[in-house]
């Protein structure tokens, strides 16, 4: 029987892959994709944690995570289509103007 | 809810179903997971990033949540992907990481970082006490919709009205950043002529190759020498990022053309393919 345990054991996992993805990769939009599949794995633990309470406040909260997420990623993506317009590379280790 | 619908089965064979499908999607989501965080190139990482919302979706149905599951689809999947796969378009297809670490030692740590995270979380999790699902109720199935309304409406409708405000901040930023003056007149039809003529090459750049067993844009066109066009394939394609101006205006390749035009293809060629 799939109980929630076994949905917040896979959110857990799918945060993690992300995590380690936003660390690894140099790529600034894949890196945004590894937020993404943070903000995701978010999401099913709060759908998840809705059912076991059966309470709908948990959607609730992960349709504004949707929202919210859809908003960042278009200021984001703009953003980085500035930078890479202006630096020809969309490489986070090539914006370091501000480094020390 | 289960008397209430047709459509969900109920009975011990309803659960073995949840069960498998419940481990091959998280089978599937793991690995396209797991993949986006090692593939090289980006677009492999968007469409396995896909997968991954996709299985979400489902899982979001299993849970009751089917509005969440629809918004899933249609906003992560439809809209926020295909907003990565534009801005993928602008940046360059092939824009591969460099296997070079730029920081010593960068993956080792952040692997060991991703373990520790995935030991604490685990921990955490094991020690929490996670119940049963709940009793399901009619708000978990057909009048999903209109519960969720009703809450939306009722108790969160001030973060609600927030979320308008940051809809419009983030066009309008977005707007804002995307936004490019016009640093020079737009030049006339004359101008553009005359330019063509001057760049030595006022023909129209060559088509892209046609062979017996490729037939893809990206595949470039043979010269009467046997030699590739570099001309026959867009920069977008191989590699070099959107130019800035057409390169009849520029006076010679701009910045994104750089690299030969034609680079390693995925497959043999056209010629090799050809000849056998």
């Amino acid at each position: 029987m799939v109980s929630p345990a076994h949905f917040i054991a896979l959110s857990v996992i799918l945060f993690v892959i992300g995590a380690v993805g936003v660390l690894v990769r140099r790529n600034a939009i894949v890196v945004f994709m590894c937020v993404e599949l943070m903000l995701n794995a978010a999401n099913l633990a709060f759908v998840t944690f809705a059912r076991m309470h059966g309470a709908l406040d948990g959607q609730v909260i992960a349709f504004f995570v949707m929202v919210v997420a859809a908003a960042e990623v278009v200021v984001g993506l703009a953003i980085l289509t500035a930078i890479f317009r202006a630096r020809r590379s969309a490489s986070v280790d090539d914006a370091n103007l501000m480094k020390y | 809810m289960t008397a209430a619908h047709p459509l969900i089965l109920a009975g011990p064979a309803a659960e073995t179903t949840r069960l498998l499908v419940y481990w091959v999607l998280a089978i599937a989501a793991v690995a396209a997971a797991l993949g986006m965080v090692l593939a090289r190139r980006a677009v492999h990482c968007a469409l396995l990033l896909a997968i991954v919302m996709l299985s979400l979706a489902v899982y979001y149905a299993m849970l009751g949540a089917p509005f969440l599951a629809f918004v899933q689809v249609i906003v992560y999947t439809g809209a926020v992907l295909m907003l990565f796969l534009f801005v993928l378009m602008i940046v360059g297809i092939t824009a591969a990481d460099s296997i070079i670490e730029t920081i010593r030692g960068q993956r080792l740590w952040a692997s060991l970082a991703g373990i520790a995270m995935l030991i604490l979380l685990s921990l955490t999790v094991g020690h929490a006490v996670i119940g049963p699902a709940g009793k399901s109720s009619a708000e978990f199935g057909n009048s999903n919709v209109t519960a969720l309304a009703h809450l939306i409406f009722t108790r969160y409708v001030w973060p609600f009205e927030v979320t308008s405000a940051l809809l419009i901040t983030a066009a309008v930023g977005a707007m804002v950043l995307a936004h490019r003056e016009r640093l020079r007149p737009k030049p006339t039809q004359r101008e553009m002529a005359v330019a063509r003529v001057a760049s030595g090459h006022p023909t129209p750049l060559p088509g892209p190759g046609t062979y017996a067993q490729h037939n893809g844009v990206d595949m470039p066109a043979l010269l009467p020498d046997g030699s590739q066009s570099e001309l026959s394939v867009s920069p977008v394609l191989s590699g070099g990022g959107r130019p800035e101006r057409p390169p009849a205006l520029g006076g010679g390749q701009p910045d994104g053309g750089q690299q030969p035009a034609v680079t390693a293809g995925p497959g043999p060629a056209g010629p090799e393919a050809g000849e056998q």
